[in-house]
């Protein structure tokens, strides 16, 4: 058994696995499966101040190789985030990174300032949904859009400050330092790719939103380069999804420069993806004599 | 809520009506928990996603549950050619189903082409106290009636187009039932959005207790990711409910059309 602990900002994780935000909900569902305690972390349903009813459906689509949705942050709200959901996660012996979105910045700050008094172990700020009008991607297309809102929560909390960036931009690197620069202490990326899919009997687009966000395995290769650039361009971890659906996926996604990794559309196909990828994790180690997963953050070789 | 995830061997396959395959799938541990409702979640091999498809039988004495579906697209053609004997992988049972009350003295129960599989626990509860309405487009989609028949249900059969039963819609029948008996204890209902709407305009402007199974696309199948919304009015608030946990059973007075 190889040592699959890794350490993001000071927040020690047992293992670099942890379902993204968006398909895990607040870890209810996935608990009949398995016990949460044998993921590194949980990225929770991204929550805005208010709640929000999301879009309306077709919401979700098959594509090749992957999927696009179009929820549009169905969410209950911080307040019965914080009284119902937060409580019964943070019992569970994992790491608990509460996802935040919100149409400004000042909603944003409000959201982390009352995580703040909270035991959630980390943040994680999202400005790159691109199912909502004004839901993040409005701050996380721009280099100044993205530091200002950052520099903004920033303020607002000492909790661990991830941002969660946006693929759909002209250089994510930029973005990335930009964060950085603003007190970021880590970055997750890619968030799912701006894409459509139109019924050609009705020509109507499948989602009711006409347009969505693509993950799944299709998505993998831009993943992997965005995660490999953005690992060379900053010094503030990199935690890498996109397409991620097995313990091979995850180990060369870490290689590429993440120090842990989102699983998303993966769990959809294979509801214990996350727990088989962190077993597959394991043997690789085992299998290359390889003691600590830590060794393999950042280790490929580029020609 | 209780639900499993694994392959499971298929003891039986057959092909039905055109497009229409009839599979029984040997899962004791999900037959064991499975209610009349509830549905399976099926990965076609090589899909990212799974596929919904009711459950039209439940036998918990030889620990098999019944799929009977259309193929629709990629997914369900994948599903379809699996065969006896081969693994099929599945997480189930998903949703709430049916409320089953024991004290109603009939009961309609009404399908509409590949909603129909869902009545058949049904019927074989409720026996000779069910009238099974099926309707379908024509002849060569007609599924189930026999099994019907063998259930107890009195077995009703229109299509669209008169080509097999009584020419025209479902909803005609229920009206002429009505007319000629009164109102059912409950009716229940699944198929195409239109037919149950109407069956709910129905049951609802006659105060009958009607639940309608709905279909929307679906992700997880469990309720964390909330894709497969639908709209419902409970305790007088509007809300996106979700067809997968929340469903895909509801009364229909709490579906918003």
């Amino acid at each position: 058994m190889a040592d699959l602990s890794v350490n993001i900002a000071g927040v020690e994780f047992k293992n670099p696995v942890i379902p993204a935000s968006g398909v895990f909900g607040y870890g209810r569902e996935y608990e009949q499966l398995f016990p949460l305690s044998k993921l590194g972390g949980i990225a929770t349903k991204g929550t805005t101040i208010t709640k929000r009813n999301g879009n309306l459906p077709p919401r979700i689509a098959e594509t090749p190789s992957g999927m696009l949705n179009s929820v549009g942050l169905q969410n209950p709200g911080i307040d019965k985030f914080l009284s119902y959901e937060l409580p019964n996660l943070l019992k569970k012996d994992t790491v608990i990174i509460a996802n935040i979105a919100g149409s400004t910045a000042g909603e944003c700050v409000e959201i982390a300032q009352k995580l703040d008094k909270t035991d959630v172990h980390m943040i994680e700020l999202n400005i790159s949904c691109p199912n909502v009008k004004e839901g993040g991607l409005a701050f996380g297309a721009t280099c100044e859009g993205a530091a200002g809102i950052t520099a903004q929560v920033r303020k607002a909390t000492k909790k661990p400050l991830i941002v969660k960036l946006s693929p759909n931009v002209t250089s994510i690197t930029e973005i990335a330092k930009s964060v950085e620069a603003e007190g970021a202490d880590a970055v997750s990326l890619i968030n799912t790719l701006l894409g459509m899919r139109i019924d050609i009997n009705t020509r109507r687009p499948i989602l009711h939103n006409n347009m969505g966000g693509l993950s799944g395995p299709a998505v993998f290769p831009v993943a992997v380069r965005m995660v490999w650039q953005t690992a060379n361009a900053v010094k503030i971890p990199v935690i890498g999804m996109g397409g991620i659906s097995t313990g091979k996926d995850a180990i060369e996604m870490m290689m590429a420069g993440a120090s842990a990794v989102q699983v998303g559309a993966a769990m959809f196909t294979n509801p214990y993806a996350a727990i088989d990828i962190i077993n597959e994790i394991n043997e690789f180690l085992d299998d290359n004599n390889i003691s600590s997963v830590k060794e393999i953050i950042g280790s490929v070789k580029p020609w | 809520m209780k639900y499993k995830q694994g392959k499971y061997q298929i003891i039986s396959k057959t092909a039905i009506a055109r497009d229409m395959f009839s599979m029984e799938i040997l899962c004791p541990e999900i037959t064991e928990i499975a209610a009349p409702g509830q549905f399976v979640h099926i990965l076609p091999a090589g899909k990212t996603l799974r596929r919904p498809i009711s459950i039209c039988d439940i036998d918990k004495v030889k620990g098999t549950l019944r799929i009977v579906f259309a193929v629709k697209g990629d997914g369900t053609e994948i599903i379809a050619q699996l065969n006896r004997g081969e693994l099929i992988d599945m997480l189930a049972p998903l949703g709430r189903g049916f409320k089953t009350p024991e004290d109603v003295k009939n009961v309609v129960l009404i399908g509409g082409g590949i909603g129909t599989p869902p009545m058949l626990p049904l019927a074989k509860l409720y026996g000779s106290k069910a009238v099974a309405i099926s309707g379908f487009r024509s002849t060569d989609m007609v599924i189930l009636q026999s099994d019907f028949e063998a259930a107890g249900a009195e077995t009703i059969l229109c299509t669209d187009d008169g080509s097999a039963g009584i020419k025209g819609f479902v909803t005609d029948v229920l009206k002429n039932i009505m007319a000629e008996r009164g109102n059912p204890d409950m009716i229940c209902a699944c198929g195409p959005t239109p037919m149950l709407k109407a069956v709910s305009e129905i049951a609802n402007s006659n105060n009958i207790f009607c639940q309608v199974s709905l279909e929307e696309r679906m992700g997880c199948g469990i309720g964390a990711c909330l894709v497969c919304a639908c709209k419902i009015n409970r305790n007088d608030q509007e809300h996106f409910a979700h067809v997968c946990q929340d469903g895909p059973v509801f009364n229909s007075k709490e579906v918003i059309w």
